[in-house]
């Protein structure tokens, strides 16, 4: 079904449009398959262009002989429509509406349209993880048609990342090896077709062990810690179940990671109370008793459904203009959003002291693996790795581990903050991840390369995208939509010059230290630039922003001219021949 | 001296909030004006210095296997935690602090005794640099409306005025003296703001002693004086700061407010802000929060909602008293704001301890994370100034008015803390000021009402002595140094400019097309040295170093040293001595909600399956 098909009234005249901070203005609204257009009237400016995506929830008011649509979107936006004629004005909302509800239910559809799965584990999350895109919808969404100028397709995706990482790791040690167990998805449908495994061990062991963790997500090498020569590894929940199942090769697995005499510590992301508890479903942690030198430590990071609440109750807390200052602090204590940030942050800096300050491996996981675990592991190597937190490396480490990692995009970005309705599969982890690498850069303002600019720019896309990057749950199904081959990467986009300088940081100077940020809850801080930035004015600190890059680029350009000047001087000694060279540049010019 | 029973004491342990591993053990001093802990072993002998005057409280706690702990308070917010091996030394270090704490006379504060070796000279120059009339000047008075008034010449009508008020013309000594009487501590209206733009002023007074309906009319006439000294404006808002019961109340004990069928052209406002008492306690809940032994994000946020701090903070920036350049010294310290009784300096009354300069100084800070280029000044500059209101290292904050310190010879007898910070003002410059910024012209709007979220806990002063908390880099000096250095290669450009066209002068005799060519070369030097000589990165490098060290974000670990002095940096004896430098970035160990920093114990719950880890 083209989306096409949906609408009722493609353009509609006489629509004036309101969004906070920015004057009303009136124009001609229009409706393509995949926008919403307004072109101001008498100028014919192009006002608003919105992807119908980026739509989270629609509220439609009729009064008299008009109506009112307010489109609360995906970025938190608040944009409102006051639409001459009542049909007309149920006849947009009821596109829009449409429209998303399509989108919805096909991204659910990839769960009804499963493969067989290996039968182990029956949760929504590894039907998720197994199943098959459903290639009709996918390839209906808007980064299959989007042809942005000066691009070409299949330029600027991330390839052969599995390949560099082992590249980088090789240098430093021979322990670690590509493994394509996986070539064909068969050992594990939401990891890439290659992963690193320990060198000692062999693809058949391998594929053992796959099977003895929830939807095949057997542990892999993410980093490699090269001054201690430790790593981190990452996986899902072992398939213990209530009988205290084991599994040699599992155990084998895990047991050639250490070396003689070494330990490890396994930091699983739930409670230990929720770790037993997931034995009766079949799941369950690693026991003691067959996993003796690994310790384990328990730290209970939310997700899933209350982290998408904490979500939609802070962002409701942040729009709601009649709150007193004492009621604010209460609403944003409720919301329990800032707790996260602090347990995640904690967590990550805890696998980061394991590997740096003990010099242990470190194994995390916490059910699936496919969204606590991958926070963890990706702040863990921020933190550690001053090459994560260059503009390339911190894209990079994106690529590695959350998108190839297999964390389900489609399903978790599915639904914002504003919409009314609540589904099982929506959980803003990426969200946590970038509020967590915000609060990073604001206790280390010259340590990343990149600012604010970036971290909004992700979210947008992983919720509402022209770009194929942020498309499918796992590298499985964007091979089948041939993700790669049809749409434009969100990377190649932002790396273009003129791109580029949007999303740096003038102040970044490399920073070769781990970076141990304070978790107290004072150095905790709301993340203003997201949660308010359709609210806050935001001028005076744009304008500080532009100081601050003129400030820097002044030191830069002097420092330039100033070396250019020593440098010259030298040239006016012999007496003719300068003069020509003088001449002859200035000439050029 | 007498009051000292302990001079010193030794293997006294320091102890840190947030990690037990980072306790020290040292030796603790007692002198005439310091507190001085001075750890052992280390080679740097790393020092904590505070200064009597800054101790708010003293707790001695119950003695323990370890020793008897002493939590010594200080005003500028640092709270020090020592252990005292011997339950009796523990008694005597308390006794003497609490006595030290609370001098009983003036001459006892540290001011008197400070001496930073500057002749007589140096110090009256320190006393002149504010200058009140000067100030007054700025705004545009004495004009046809304002004048100065002598009636206050020898504090004979308030004692807590200065001796020069500025009043309005056609307020005679009779119409002032009269209001004085009908004024809380005569405290008549005077002039506290005039904007040249348009004639409008902000006078302040005390409450008027109207009762349930006594009235004056020389105050009355007072008020008529003020509304025609703008003659754009056909009546004057009379702003009152507490909450309207507050002042109702007042009315039984003879004081309260003006009755608006009184006075004609006024219009009342209550504004609400809570009174001293309240607000004493509300600072203290919000400290007491910061203090928390590893708080959860939700025991921060709900203490620091239950301080109602930042209810208060947002309630004084929403009555607007407050503009863009700093205040203080006019109209906190001339208008006879009782620093004395508010900040304790001398053993009184604790009840008549507040924290409204705290509050006033916070606002500041607010104001200034709204508008970051509006302000000359940075956030350490405001934390100096509160550091300096509680040390009594300076005259300036002394004293309850004028009167007193005149009385006290404080301008002969002590040093000016502005002339302090003056000589460190590169410390306390914002880089992103710029005269002609958008944000420097004119009146600043803050947002008002429905943006609470833009109040934020400032932790760079609650928690100003834990560097862990803060920020590891600090833009504000890393774009100093750019603006320096930036300065500098601009001035050498200029040296190495001038010093090419003599270069070429002097080859080139006085031929006018060569002149030319000089001005092109010069325009194009950058080029002309890229072409020829690029590779010679070398050279290139070695002039690098030359140069003031980039920045120090560079991260090596004297950098960041120099990092998490940050607030502490400048060149106060006292301020750097007690700095409690944590090592650099790369030393500071992350802490684990339940590890305090050491790595956590196993949590396995009660597995039965789990062997015991021994530790490798």
């Amino acid at each position: 079904m083209e989306f096409s098909e949906l609408i009722k009234t493609a353009t509609v005249e006489d629509v004036l449009l309101s969004r906070p901070g920015v004057a009303a203005v009136r124009g001609t609204l229009c409706i393509t398959s995949h926008h919403l257009l307004l072109s101001s009237c008498p100028r014919g400016d192009l006002e608003l262009w919105l992807l119908i995506r980026n739509v989270d929830a629609v509220e439609k008011r009729v009064s008299g002989s008009s109506g009112t649509v307010t489109l609360r979107c995906k970025d938190l936006r608040v944009l409102q429509l006051e639409i001459p004629g009542m049909e007309q004005c149920l006849d947009v909302a009821g596109s829009i509406e449409q429209h998303i509800v399509i989108v919805y239910l096909s991204s659910l559809s990839l769960l009804r349209r499963k493969t067989p799965s290996r039968g182990l584990f029956p949760s929504h999350e590894s039907l998720a993880a197994q199943a098959l895109c459903s290639l009709d919808s996918v390839m209906l969404t808007y980064p299959f048609f989007h042809r942005p100028p000066g691009l070409r397709l299949q330029h600027g995706w991330h390839r052969a990342v599995p390949e560099r990482h082992l590249q980088r790791v090789a240098s430093q040690t021979s322990q670690w090896r590509l493994s394509s167990v996986n070539g064909d998805f068969g050992a594990c449908p939401s990891y890439p077709r290659a992963v690193l495994v320990p060198a000692a061990l062999g693809d058949e062991a391998v594929a053992k062990a796959a099977r003895f963790r929830q939807g095949g997500r057997f542990p892999v090498l993410c980093y490699f810690h090269p001054k201690n020569g430790t790593a981190l590894l990452r996986s899902s929940q072992p398939l213990t179940g209530p009988n205290r199942r084991r599994c040699r090769e599992d155990e084998q697995l895990l047991g050639t990671v250490l070396g003689e005499g070494e330990r490890g510590f396994v930091i699983d992301t739930r409670s230990a109370q929720a770790a037993k508890q997931a034995r009766m479903s079949g799941g369950g942690t690693e026991p003691k008793s067959s996993y003796p030198r690994w310790r384990r430590l328990h730290r209970a990071l939310e997700r899933g459904r209350p982290l998408q609440e904490s979500f939609a109750r802070l962002v409701e807390a942040c729009s709601d203009p009649a709150l007193s200052m004492e009621r604010w602090l209460g609403r944003l204590e409720g919301s329990r959003w800032l707790s996260h940030v602090k347990a995640a942050l904690s967590t990550a800096c805890l696998a980061a002291q394991c590997l740096d300050r003990e010099g242990c491996k470190v194994l995390v996981h916490g059910a699936e693996g496919t969204d606590t675990t991958l926070l963890v592991t990706a702040l863990a190597q921020l933190i550690l790795d001053p090459a994560c937190r260059t503009l390339e490396g911190f894209q990079e480490l994106l690529e590695r581990e959350w998108i190839q990692a297999g964390h389900p995009f489609q399903l978790r970005c599915a639904r914002s903050a504003c919409s009314h309705a609540r589904g099982k599969q929506e959980a803003p982890v990426f969200l946590l991840f970038l509020d967590c690498v915000w609060q990073l850069s604001r206790q280390f303002p010259f340590s990343l390369e990149f600012g604010e600019q970036l971290l909004l720019t992700l979210f947008d896309n992983a919720y509402a995208s022209a770009y194929g990057t942020f498309l499918c749950n796992n590298e499985k199904e964007r091979s089948l939509c041939k993700v790669r081959e049809s749409t434009h990467s969100l990377w190649a986009w932002l790396n273009q010059p003129e791109e580029k300088h949007k999303y740096l940081n003038p102040l970044y100077s490399h920073n070769p230290l781990v970076i141990w940020p304070s978790v107290e809850p004072q150095s905790i801080q709301l993340w203003q630039g997201f949660f308010l930035r359709w609210i806050r004015p935001s001028q005076h600190l744009d304008e500080a922003w532009v100081e601050i890059q003129r400030l820097v680029q002044g030191k830069n350009s002097s420092l330039q001219e100033s070396t250019g000047k020593r440098l010259s001087q030298p040239l006016p000694e012999p007496s003719a021949g300068t003069e020509n060279g003088e001449t002859g540049t200035a000439g050029t010019r | 001296m007498e009051h000292i029973r302990m001079p010193k004491v030794e293997n006294v342990r320091l102890l840190d909030r947030l990690s037990s591993r980072r306790a020290v053990v040292g030796t603790l001093y007692l002198t005439a004006t310091h507190v001085i802990f001075v750890e052992n072993g280390s080679e740097t002998r790393k020092e904590t210095w505070v200064l009597h005057s800054q101790i708010s409280s003293i707790e001695k706690q119950a003695t323990t296997a370890t020793g008897c702990p002493l939590l010594i308070r200080c005003k500028n917010f640092q709270v020090i935690h020592l252990v005292i091996p011997q339950e009796r030394d523990c008694h005597d270090v308390y006794i003497s602090l609490i006595r030290l704490a609370r001098p009983v006379k003036y001459e006892e504060l540290y001011c008197f005794s400070f001496n930073p070796k500057l002749d007589k000279e140096e110090r009256e120059q320190g006393w002149k640099l504010v200058d009140l009339n000067e100030e007054y000047n700025r705004m545009g008075v004495p004009n046809n409306y304002w004048q100065i008034s002598d009636v206050n010449r020898d504090y004979g009508v308030c004692d807590s005025y200065p001796t020069e008020v500025y009043v309005p013309k056609s307020a005679t000594a009779h119409i002032i003296v009269g209001s004085s009487k009908f004024r809380s501590r005569r405290r008549f209206p005077a002039l506290s703001y005039y904007c040249k733009g348009n004639n409008a002023s902000i006078c302040r007074s005390s409450q008027p002693l109207s009762g349930f309906s006594a009235r004056c009319l020389e105050d009355e006439q007072m008020l008529q004086a003020i509304r025609k000294a703008n003659p754009g404006s056909d009546f004057i808002y009379v702003v009152d700061t507490r909450p309207k019961l507050n002042a109702m109340a007042n009315r039984a004990a003879g004081k309260g407010y003006e009755n608006e069928d009184n006075y004609s052209n006024i219009k009342f406002q209550f504004i609400g802000i809570e009174n001293i008492h309240v607000m004493r306690n509300s600072l203290q809940k919000m400290l007491e929060v910061c203090e928390l032994k590893s708080p959860s994000m939700s025991d921060f946020l709900w203490g620091l909602e239950n301080s109602g701090w930042l209810k208060h903070i947002k309630a004084i920036m929403d009555a607007g008293i407050f503009i863009a350049k700093v205040l203080i010294e006019k109209d906190w310290i001339s208008f006879g704001h009782k620093f004395n009784h508010r900040y304790g300096n001398l053993d009184g009354d604790p009840k008549e301890i507040s924290p409204v300069i705290d509050q006033f100084i916070e606002c500041v800070w607010q104001l200034m994370e709204q508008f970051p280029c509006a302000f000359e000044f940075n956030e350490r500059f405001l934390i100096h100034i509160q550091h300096h209101i509680y040390s009594c290292q300076f005259g300036n904050f002394l004293c309850n008015s004028q009167k007193e310190r005149r009385e006290l010879k404080i301008k002969e007898r002590t040093y000016s803390l502005w002339a302090h910070l003056w000589k460190n003002r590169a410390d306390y410059l914002n880089p992103l000021y710029r005269s002609d910024h958008s944000q420097t012209q004119g009146t600043l709007h803050p947002q008002i009402a429905p943006c609470n979220f833009l109040y934020k806990f400032w932790s760079g002063m609650y928690n100003r002595f834990e560097k862990g908390l803060h920020p590891r880099q600090s833009v504000t000096d890393y774009l100093m140094a750019v603006k320096e250095e930036t300065q500098q290669l601009e001035e050498e450009l200029e040296v190495l400019q001038e010093r090419l066209a003599n270069l070429q002068k002097s080859q080139s005799g006085n031929n006018k097309v060569k002149s030319k060519q000089q001005d092109r070369s010069k325009q194009f030097g950058l080029y002309t040295s890229n072409n020829s000589l690029a590779n010679t990165p070398q050279e290139y490098s070695n002039d690098l170093k030359s140069f003031p060290s980039r920045s120090p974000s560079q991260g090596d670990e004297d950098s960041a040293l120099i990092l998490t002095q940050d607030n502490l940096k400048s060149s106060d004896p006292d301020l750097s001595a007690n700095s409690d430098q944590e090592s650099g970035v790369e030393d500071l160990s992350c802490r684990s909600p339940s590890g305090g920093g050491c790595l956590p114990s196993e949590d396995s719950g009660k597995d039965s399956d789990e062997a015991v880890f021994l530790a490798g």
